[in-house]
Parts: C-alpha cells; structure tokens; sequence
C-alpha cells in the first residue's frame, strides 16, 4: 500500500456503496464472468466484498486486481439486485485506486505504448481516422503487451489475425469525407447533434453516415460539432478518471456552443458513459450541473428514432434476432425502444432469443485483453444464437457487433447469418 | 493445526483436480460469508462434481480432523454455510451437472448445484411443478433448500422442501457414501433417514443427489389486493378464509410501515393511511377459482377491508405484486443493514404476534417493518438498520431476542424457513427443552464422531449470545 494512503481507501473507494449489498447473491446469476469461471471472487456479490475488505484494509489492493480485472463492467447485476447497489460506482472507483497504484510501474516502454494509445489517438478523431481500422488492432497490440507484458506476447499476433479478419476494411479518403451538417427536407422538427465517437467512426463509419441520414430522414437537422472528442469511456473503464474528465469537459463544451434537443449517438457503449458523465463531477458542483445538462440530452439514436416517424419504402425480408448492448439496456436502461423499431420494420420477422440481456463478452476491449475468458462468455451467448434460426443477428455498439461476427464466425456460419446495426437495417428499409 | 491443514490439502493435491480446489486469499474471502451475518476466513474452498470426490475428501477431513462446511450458493440468512471454525468450504454450487424430470414417475433427479427454480421450470415443460419456492429460488441450490429445508410463499397450500424429497444419496460425516428413501411416494422401510437429512443443515452429512416429488402444474390463477383500515381485520380476514374451505396458493401481507416505504420509494399509489394490505393468490381450475375468488373477495369486504381489487388480467396481477417485491429495495433506503426474522405462529396468534412486535418496535425505537406469508404464520419481522452503528446494533440484538421470546410464547417457533445457523442457536433451548435438545445433540454425535461436519451450527457453545455486529 505505497501510493494510495491506507486511510484514504475508504474515501477512495465506494466504501459507503459497499454497505448497500446485503449479500443476498441474487446479482449471481445475472453474472456472465460467474457463470463461465465459476467462482464467486469473479462475481458482484464476491467484488463488492472484496472491495469492502480492501478499503477497510483487511486484504491488499493487489487481491482486487484479478476480479476487477477480469469484471466485464456490463452491470447486468445492477437491475438483479434487489437493493439497488451502485456496482458500477463501486466497481470504477476499485479502477481508479488499482490504475493510481500501478502508475509507478506504467513507465516501462510498453506502458507507454498504451499510454500514447490512449492519451494521443482515441481523443483525437482526426488520427484516428488516418489510422484506419485495421491499424487500430494493430494499434492495440502495444496496448496489450502493456497489460500483459509476458507470456501474452506470444499468442497475441494470432488473435489480432482473428479480429482483423472479422473487422471491415477501413474506408478510403473518397468515403471519409462527409457533410457535417444535414438539413431536412421541411422545417425540421428536431435539431439535434450527432456524435459519431473514435472507434465507431473508425471501424463503422458508414453506419454513422447512416444513422445521420435517419435522423435526416425522419425530420431532424443534424449537426456534426467540432472539438468534441473520444468518450473516456475506455479510459474510465481502465482507471483513468483524469483523463475521462477532461474529455468529458471537452464534450460538454463543444455541445454546449449550440442548442441542440438531444446529442444523439449510435454507440450503446459510449452512450452507456455520455449519460452518466454527472458522476465523474462529484466534487465539483459546476460541473456537475453543466454535465448533468449534457447527460439528459444524450440519446440513443433508436430513443430518438422512436419519437418521430420513419419513411419506410421497402421490405427488408430478414429473419432476425436482437443481441441489446448491455450498456444500453443496464445503464441507459433504453430497452423498448430499439426493440419497437426493429420490430416495425416491413417484412422483418423477429426471433428473441434465450437470456438477450446476458453479455456477449465484448466489454469494450475485454475480447482483446482478456481473450479466452471472453471467449467462453461468447460461446455461452452462441449457444442461445444457436437455438434460433435466423439469417441476422441485430446489436446496437460496435463492440457487440465485431464480438458476434466473431461468434458467428466461430461457429462456422459466416454463410448464413450476418451481424447488422439496427441502424442498417432501419436505413434500407427507407431505402437510403 | 497448521501440519494437520497441510497435510490435508497436500493428500486432496493428489485426490482431485486442482482447479476445483481453491487457496488464493481473495477465493478464500470470497466463501467467508453468506447472506446473514458474520464474516469467517476458510484456508480451503473446493467445488466438487462429483460424490466419489466428496467422499475422498470427507475421509480426508476426517484424517486430519479439518472442520468442512457445504455450501449452496450462500443466500441462506442464518449462516448454515458459515465456516465458524476455519477449515474447508465444500461449494456444491458448480455442480448442477444432473437435472432430469421422469413424468411417468412424477419426480426429478438432481445433483445438489441446480438452481431451485430450474427444477420447476423443466418440470413445467412436462405440464408438473416442483412446488417449494423460497424468495430465493433463482438464485439458491436445490442442496442448500434441502439442507435449510426452506419455505416460500406456496408453502400455505403446498407445504415446504421437506414435503416434495423422496429419496437422497448423502456422503455421510465419515465419508461413506449412503441412499436414503427411492422413487416412490410411500416407502416406510425403516427410519425415514431423508426426513432427518432434510433440515439438518449440513450437519448430518453432504447431500450429493436428490430424488424430488413433482405434482401437476395448476392451469389457472387469480390475485386478489385487499387494504385494512386495522391489522386485526386482516387476520381475522386471513382465518376466515381458510375456513371456508379455500386455500389460496399464497397469502402475503405487508403492514403500514412497509406500505410506506414503498410509496416513499417508488409510488404506486397504495394508500398509506391503512394498516394492511393483504394480497391473495389462487391457483387451480379456472371455473373453479373464478368462483372462489369472488368468495374470497366477499369474506375481505365482511371483515372489513376498505377496498378489494381482483386482477382482471396477468398484467393487473403482476401490477398487484409489485407492492410486496418492492419491499425489500424500499426499506433498505432508510438504511443498508436489513435483519430479516422468521419467527413463525400459528395462524391464530397472528394479531397477538402483530401486537407484540408493536410493542418491540416501541420499546427499542427501531424500524421494524411485518411482511410476509401471513396465511401460515410465517411472518417477517424486519428490522432496518446500519451496522456501522453500534449502540442501534445492541438495540436491534435485544428486540430480536424478544421477537424470539414472544414467538416461542405464543406457540410458536424460532424460525419458520430460514434456520438455526450461528444466529438462533442460543435460543435453541429455550423452544426445545434440556432434553429435547439433548436427544438432537445425540443423533450429531453418533451421525459425526469427529465433529468434523459444519461444526459451530444449531448447536450453541456454552454461553453463546446472539451477536450481530462483525467487529
């Protein structure tokens, strides 16, 4: 206990949250990283008490380091529990001491790899977009020789291969440029800004174009603001609460510029941490209420679909299932809506499939990191795919979608089922 | 002691796969609690698969005299699970390997892992159920209901755990492996070893597979919401049902301060000016139930409730219980730490017991809320609190002896469905007499010469008190 002050743990981490867990286990179920490894230190209920023990420094912090670790942070316990306990607080600020902790040792060279990764490209759109998606994974390999800089290094390259196969081919110069303020036919009904995020405006560009074109579509005007940056959501989820907050900061004030009724995203993850941007700002009443402002008005592109009616001209003939983004459905608790409008498209048949609500195993870049373990999340989630026969698989976050293509693949059916975005789907129904 | 652990673990090395056998302090910590109270370190956890491996290890316990505890899924509220004396947690939550429905012969076969409402699920697709269903069903091992012999809310028309077990296969204390009862409904071939198993909180022996009745699923229900302007009107409302020869699935009441906490928490608009509010569930033909709900609705408004609702579809009916799931997360916003009793009368006793814990409430100025299976007298007295707090910790210890005390007086018992544990231990006496414990004592004593099986439960050390702070 060097860094982080032992009489600072229980102000440091969530201690008081802790207290609202009456060990009850009904989270346990509800846990993929329980189901799959089997033992309770890898489940919430197991968590949360080790990180009471911590802060009331009964076991060192080096002892949460693998549960917190290997946590999806999906939160699939949050709405299991039936006292309502802040895993996601408790679980961020165990984070933020371990990733405070070790930032001694984060000065190797390969740290700084990781460190250039996400301090000098994820909040810079712009060399994101010159990276292209392909060298993003390539990208990550110094990353993850950061986080795991022994024996890892040996199975990475072939990992990767497996990402990049399923990844698709970064856009050229042609397709990135793109028209950052859309007007609608009429007089619009809505006027709201857009925020097409890193990796998604990397890997899935076109289907931020599409999304924009919806919005269009349906009636809104939609603005593209500059200076707005990277979520913070990987950075918060790895510890890093400075950085999160700074561009946090940055996104506020870059949509604050304009008065916009919604911010409206196509990225169930980075939607999942812009609407709970007033938790960083605890401390700091202004901007608190500044984030709290931009927090309201961040939607999920299927939220504000919902509001306003869609020009569907053709029948999309699909028979699909829906995988929901546990980001969206645990955090942003959106869980209807997308569900209606994949549902009201024309000629769509809907299967559901067993336990939706249960992680596909993605979690931000869990599948890289921790790649066998996500594995045998996605295995579990592809044996309930397994039981519907459908020819599409419906997400509404990247992560998900790259994360079922890979099942898919897996299962050696790449033939017969595709992964969309609810947004693509939506996009040629309309016929755009 | 120390050699002795060693000594154990170094033979289970060689005895069974190592990944099922657990000694990382954060593994460890992580089997040091249930959901009741207390926080004990085991030096071993292991998650056996199969009943040759538990026998092994049982034998080994006994060799080197290392105290082993079997463990569900640790939702029990009493501490059954709790390793008190140090030793080895043996977690049976992993092995949910065997879940097999047999509807000729309306039973299951279970290995002790499978979640207790899977069982009813899968005897739902075969048109049966396996009726038990404590709170805690999706989330609870069949092994630990059986252990704890665990109630629910159908427990009124249905009875309990101990009612649907027909035959077991129990690694006993010293490690031989043993089959009690079979497959059939009458079997009186000598002592009726299930029945002493079931209930005996792992004291008795590792219960490895599980023969259970199944019954046939009911077609249809109905829900009933009644309010009382007095509690008294709800119990007397309560007999009087039951008297006219109905018995409702579940009977389940909430008193005003849980009634409050719900509005305060999420407002469904109950009204908070009566005292009770009793929700009624039939199950059985639909002719038949429509007709008796409309008697029960009868007999609510002849007792005096103010108001009556049926249910007119499963949407409505959801709607009606929502009130009673929304207790629990209510009352824990007043503070954290919940003290949930079991304490249980006969149906008759019901507004003395009521009265009662009035008067405990007053006296120690706590929040105590009643709800629960009122139609078999199986209240929950809970009372919210923060353990942080150590004077209001004393205060709720004292109140929950004397909610024991006045269980007891009344004609009734200690615990209804949650168990003995660590927590009621010190009252044992009090409800069984010197000699009615003695003969229990003795059966522990032949069944486990070693004192090796869950050691520190029902039982009490001499002079043992009932603590429920963790300092």
């Amino acid at each position: 206990m060097t860094k982080v002050a032992k009489q600072n743990l229980k102000d440091k981490l969530a201690y008081d949250e802790t207290f609202s867990c009456v060990q009850c286990g009904y989270c346990l179920p509800a846990c993929p990283t329980y189901q799959t490894m089997g033992k309770e230190s890898h489940s919430p209920r197991g968590r949360i008490n080790l990180v009471k023990l911590a802060a009331e420094g009964k076991i060192p912090l080096s002892r949460l380091e693998e549960p917190i670790d290997l946590c999806l942070g999906c939160r699939a316990c949050e709405p299991a529990c039936p006292t309502n306990v802040q895993y996601g607080k408790i679980l961020e600020s165990a984070k933020v001491v371990l990733f405070e902790e070790k930032k001694e040792e984060r000065k190797g060279v390969s740290a700084r790899a990781e460190d250039f990764l996400f301090n000098h490209i994820f909040p810079y759109p712009s060399r994101l977009n010159k990276i292209g998606s392909s060298m993003f994974f390539y990208q990550l390999t110094g990353m993850k020789k950061a986080l795991h800089a022994t024996k890892l290094i040996n199975v990475l390259p072939e990992r990767l291969s497996k990402f990049d196969k399923i990844t698709p081919k970064p856009a050229g110069p042609f397709q990135r440029r793109r028209e950052h303020h859309l007007l609608p036919k009429n007089q619009p009904v809505l006027k709201v800004g857009f925020f097409p995020g890193c990796i998604m405006d990397t890997v899935f560009r076109d289907i931020n174009n599409m999304s924009m074109k919806l919005l269009q579509a349906a009636g809104c005007e939609v603005e593209i603001v500059d200076q707005q940056t990277c979520c913070g959501a990987l950075h918060s989820h790895r510890g890093d609460r400075q950085t999160a907050k700074e561009l946090a900061k940055q996104n506020i004030e870059a949509f604050e510029r304009e008065d916009f009724a919604y911010i409206v995203n196509s990225i169930g993850g980075c939607g999942a941490m812009l609407s709970e941007y007033h938790h960083l700002f605890e401390d700091d009443m202004e901007w608190y209420e500044r984030a709290k402002a931009f927090a309201s008005k961040t939607k999920d592109i299927s939220y504000v679909l919902s509001q306003l009616e869609l020009p569907f001209k053709k029948d999309v003939q699909l028979t699909v299932t829906y995988q929901p983004s546990c980001h969206m459905t645990n955090v942003q608790k959106l869980t209807d809506e997308p569900l209606a409008l994949l549902k009201s498209i024309p000629g769509i048949t809907f299967i559901p499939m067993e336990k939706p609500n249960k992680c596909c195993g993605s979690a931000g870049i869990y599948n890289l990191v921790h790649y066998d373990e996500s594995m045998d999340i996605l295995d579990e989630k592809m044996k309930d795919v397994n039981q519907v026969s459908v020819d599409g698989i419906v997400t509404t976050n990247p992560g998900c979608h790259l994360q079922m293509k890979l099942g898919v693949e897996r299962e050696g059916k790449s033939d017969q089922i595709k992964v969309y975005h609810l947004v693509e789907l939506l996009g040629e129904a309309c016929g755009l | 002691m120390i050699e002795l652990l060693n000594g154990f673990l170094k033979e289970l090395s060689h005895a069974i796969d190592n990944r099922k056998v657990l000694t990382k302090e954060e593994d460890r910590y992580c089997y040091s609690y249930d959901a009741s109270f207390g926080q004990y370190l085991p030096d071993v956890v292991i998650q056996p698969t199969e009943t040759e491996e538990v026998a092994t290890l049982v034998k080994l316990a006994n060799k080197y005299g290392v105290p082993i505890y079997p463990r569900g899924q640790g939702t029990s509220l009493s501490g059954g699970p709790l390793p008190v004396e140090g030793g080895a947690v043996i977690d049976c939550s992993q092995w949910n390997q065997k879940l097999e429905i047999y509807p000729e012969d309306m039973i299951a076969v279970v290995s002790p892992g499978v979640l207790t409402s899977s069982i009813d699920q899968k005897a739902n697709q075969y048109g049966l159920m396996y009726a038990p269903d404590p709170s805690s069903s999706n989330v609870s091992t069949i092994g630990g209901n059986l252990a704890e012999n665990s109630g629910g809310p159908r427990g009124l028309k249905y009875g309990v755990t101990k009612d649907y077990v027909i035959g077991l296969e129990v690694v006993t204390p010293e490690g031989d492996i043993i089959k009690t009862g079979g497959r059939t409904v009458k079997n009186v071939t000598g002592y009726d070893l299930t029945k002493l198993i079931v209930g005996s909180e792992g004291t008795l022996g590792i219960i490895t597979e599980a023969i259970l009745r199944l019954i046939p699923k009911p077609q249809a229900t109905e829900t009933l919401m009644a309010t009382f302007h007095d509690i008294v009107d709800s119990g007397k409302a309560i007999s009087t049902i039951l008297q006219t020869g109905i018995v409702p699935a579940k009977m389940e009441m909430m008193d005003q301060a849980s009634i409050r906490a719900v509005e305060d928490y999420q407002p469904l608009g109950l009204p908070t000016d009566v005292e009770a509010i009793l929700l009624i569930e039939l199950d059985g033909h639909q002719v038949a139930i429509k007709e008796e709900i409309e008697k029960v609705r009868v007999t609510c408004e002849e007792m005096g409730a103010k108001e009556v609702k049926v249910a007119k579809s499963k949407e409505e009916a959801l709607e009606l219980w929502k009130a009673r799931k929304l207790v629990s997360p209510a009352i824990v916003k007043i503070k954290p730490t919940k003290i949930s009793e079991d304490a249980t009368v006969p149906r008759s006793q019901i507004p003395a017991m009521f009265e009662r814990l009035k008067e405990i409430r007053e006296k120690y100025h706590l929040h105590l809320v009643v709800f629960g299976h009122a139609g078999d007298g199986n209240l929950h007295p809970n009372i919210i609190a923060d353990i942080r707090d150590h004077e209001e910790m004393e205060r709720v210890e004292q109140a929950v002896e004397e909610i024991f005390h006045a269980a007891v007086e009344l004609g009734g018992t200690l615990s209804g469905e949650h168990g003995i544990g660590t927590m009621k231990s010190p009252f044992m006496e009090m409800e069984l007499g010197e000699v009615g414990l003695e003969m229990m004592k003795r059966i522990k004593e032949s069944w486990d010469p070693n004192h090796i099986m869950n050691p520190g439960k029902i039982f009490p050390s001499p002079g043992q008190r009932l603590v429920l702070r963790n300092d």
